[in-house]
């Protein structure tokens, strides 16, 4: 189990003072113009010899992310857009940053913005989490106050401007592209890639699209080296991590582990186990709402990581747990997500736009037994003629937990299927 | 859509233009259309919660982009109302890590302790009540949101107590309805248990 000492969020309960001076008394904004001494390209290398990858489910290398943004500025100005647009059902972890360790986030701007070449970077929050927006400005302006953030922000000779950008309710704004247009004062629709927002992003200008969580470790991982946080997790699925774990368990919590845990072990140590004990565990969706469940048998020994999750056919995404015992009607779970990806559809592409309300409509019917076994086949199908036909990774996200319940639970649809036959004839 | 009255027209008070300037002064020069949804959102605050027609075009004349693009971000985003709301919109998740822990109950006691039906406005204009998406708060499941303030880890009494005073005009205690700080196991701390350590 990760010791306290390695912990990157030591306020994340928000048991002691979240602003500057409590921020100051954890270690945050601690040398931070020595940091910047080092150079850019320093600042770059470590984070990708930390081996960090993007917290906000994609995992794709922080470090290397920021190495495509140009060297040197052809004019226009770069931008690092922080994601805050927390809305993956099941995740609640960027929320306990910004309400309880802002500076961390702060600071982790400031040096990402260096790595990238910006001089602004803007915070993109979802519009429902006022008050923890509230708190982030707080922390803005200490910063801005105390000559941390601004002109020669730190001493460092780079300034620095941080902003704030409330979202106003629509998931779609935490696809990275969608995240931009919206802050252009337009609907969130994401765009096609190319160009990617390193060439043409926020007002056409070079940008940097990342997760608070990714941002917010990366001032640590600078203090204390790439190889401590390497240290951590196997090789490729590094660091520490912020766990959410939900649903049927006995105390639900936000924690920082280890990547790499056991999910099982994760559950047991900190959740107070599956309620009703292990064996009363049905299935686990194991990343957000957007990735495919996971039945017992494999929740047993799976490790919370990217690769490991990957093989089982689901995914770290968000690592954002949700656990259902067997009180759980798995279709009327999965159906309940098949209608929040109908809702929140951007209605841009056609097989999302229409394939959601397909897919929800027959989960509809799923769960009530009302179809024929080869709707089944049909509903599968349908999912695979979204998946990979839309300009962004929604329409996947609404095919994924379909497929795993599909894949996982066909004998509980199928059954159900008869059953109503049967209902049907009496 | 219910009947109700649009004003004819909008303007900011001093308090709001105050705040625009300083959500329009983020933004690079010329990217004024940036500003869009704060300003629609200062607007509705303005308007009792609500944004009328008129106060769409005053925003959109203020940042000198085209109306219509300011009808779009509107009704794009769900947290605009376009027609009138109580005076306190009760946002109840019913997403699965809410409904996972009973949020189909904490609906009924909501109905109950507005005394209105999901997507309506109480007769006496207290309540609004909503089903959401995913407020992500959801190791405090289930919870609500109204307006500004979450209320977690929610059973149908609290919920229904929570209303009650709200129509009594109290400030019911937000966050937390069972003792927990925040997002801790509510069974005691598995992790940074050292009092003593900020």
């Amino acid at each position: 189990m990760l010791k306290d000492q390695d912990r990157i969020f030591t306020n994340i309960y928000g048991m002691h003072d979240p602003f500057l001076a409590g921020a100051e008394s954890r270690g945050d904004w601690d040398g931070t113009k020595e940091l910047l001494a080092k150079g850019r390209d320093w600042v770059v290398d470590t984070v990708k010899e930390s081996g960090l990858r993007g917290r906000g489910g994609a995992g794709f290398g922080t470090g290397l992310k920021w190495s495509f943004m140009p060297k040197e500025s052809d004019g226009r100005p770069h931008y690092l857009v922080v994601n805050a647009d927390e809305g993956e059902p099941g995740t609640c972890k960027d929320r306990e940053i910004l309400r309880h360790d802002p500076h961390k986030l702060v600071e982790g701007c400031l040096v990402a913005s260096f790595a990238i070449g910006a001089n602004a970077a803007y915070i993109y929050v979802r519009g429902e989490f006022y008050r923890e927006t509230e708190a982030l400005q707080r922390a803005i302006d200490e910063a801005y106050e105390a000559g941390l953030i601004g002109k020669d922000a730190c001493g460092s000779g780079w300034d620095f401007d941080c902003y704030i950008h409330r979202g106003m309710g629509a998931y779609i704004c935490g696809e990275e592209t969608a995240l931009i247009e919206s802050m252009e004062g337009k609907k969130g629709q994401p765009r096609l890639k190319p160009p990617f927002p390193a060439n043409a992003g926020l007002y056409g200008c070079p940008s940097t699209v990342n997760n608070v969580e990714s941002i917010a470790v990366a001032p640590t991982i600078l203090r204390r080296g790439a190889d401590w946080f390497a240290g951590f997790g196997r090789a490729n699925n590094t660091g520490t991590k912020l766990f959410n774990i939900s649903g049927h368990v006995e105390q639900p919590c936000t924690v920082e582990e280890e990547m790499s845990v056991p999910l099982k072990e994760l559950i047991e140590k900190h959740a107070g186990g599956v309620r009703g004990g292990w064996d009363n565990l049905l299935a686990i969706i194991p990343g957000g709402a957007s990735v495919p469940c996971l039945p017992k048998g494999i929740c047993d020994s799976v490790l919370m990581d990217f690769d490991s999750l990957k093989e089982q056919q689901s995914g770290l995404g968000t690592a954002a747990i949700m656990v259902m015992d067997k009180s759980t009607d798995i279709v009327a779970a999965i159906a309940r997500l098949s209608a929040f990806y109908k809702h929140e559809s951007c209605g841009q592409c056609t097989p999302c736009r229409e394939g959601t309300g397909w897919m929800s409509r027959m989960m509809q019917r799923m769960v009530a037994g009302n179809a024929s076994i080869d709707e089944i086949d049909l509903l599968e199908q349908v999912t695979r003629q979204v998946e990979g036909h839309t300009i962004c990774a929604l329409g996947d996200a609404a095919a994924w937990p379909i497929q795993g319940l599909i894949r996982h639970f066909r004998p509980e649809l199928e059954s159900r299927i008869e059953q109503a036959k049967k209902n049907a004839a009496a | 859509m219910s009947d109700f009255v649009q004003p004819t027209s909008f303007e900011f008070k001093a308090e709001a233009l105050e705040m625009a300037k300083v959500h329009i002064a983020k933004y690079p020069e010329g990217r004024q259309a940036s500003a869009v949804m704060p300003l629609l959102d200062l607007a509705q605050r303005q308007n009792d919660g609500w944004l009328p027609t008129a106060a769409m075009d005053y925003v959109a004349d203020f940042l000198d982009m085209p109306r219509i693009e300011a009808y779009e971000v509107a009704t794009f985003y769900t947290m605009y109302n376009l027609e009138p709301v109580g005076k306190h919109h009760v946002q109840v998740c019913t997403n699965l890590p809410c409904w996972l822990r009973g949020s189909d109950k904490i609906v009924e006691a909501a109905i109950r302790g507005t005394g209105t039906e999901m997507g309506s406005m109480s007769d006496d204009g207290l309540f609004t009540l909503s089903e959401m998406e995913c407020l992500g708060a959801c190791v405090n499941a289930p919870m609500m949101q109204i307006n500004d303030d979450y209320y977690e880890d929610l059973d149908e009494t609290s919920t229904e107590s929570i209303l009650t005073e709200l129509r009594h005009g109290k400030e019911p205690k937000t966050g937390s309805q069972i003792g927990r700080k925040t997002c801790e196991p509510i069974g005691g701390l598995t992790s940074l248990k050292d009092a003593g350590a900020s």
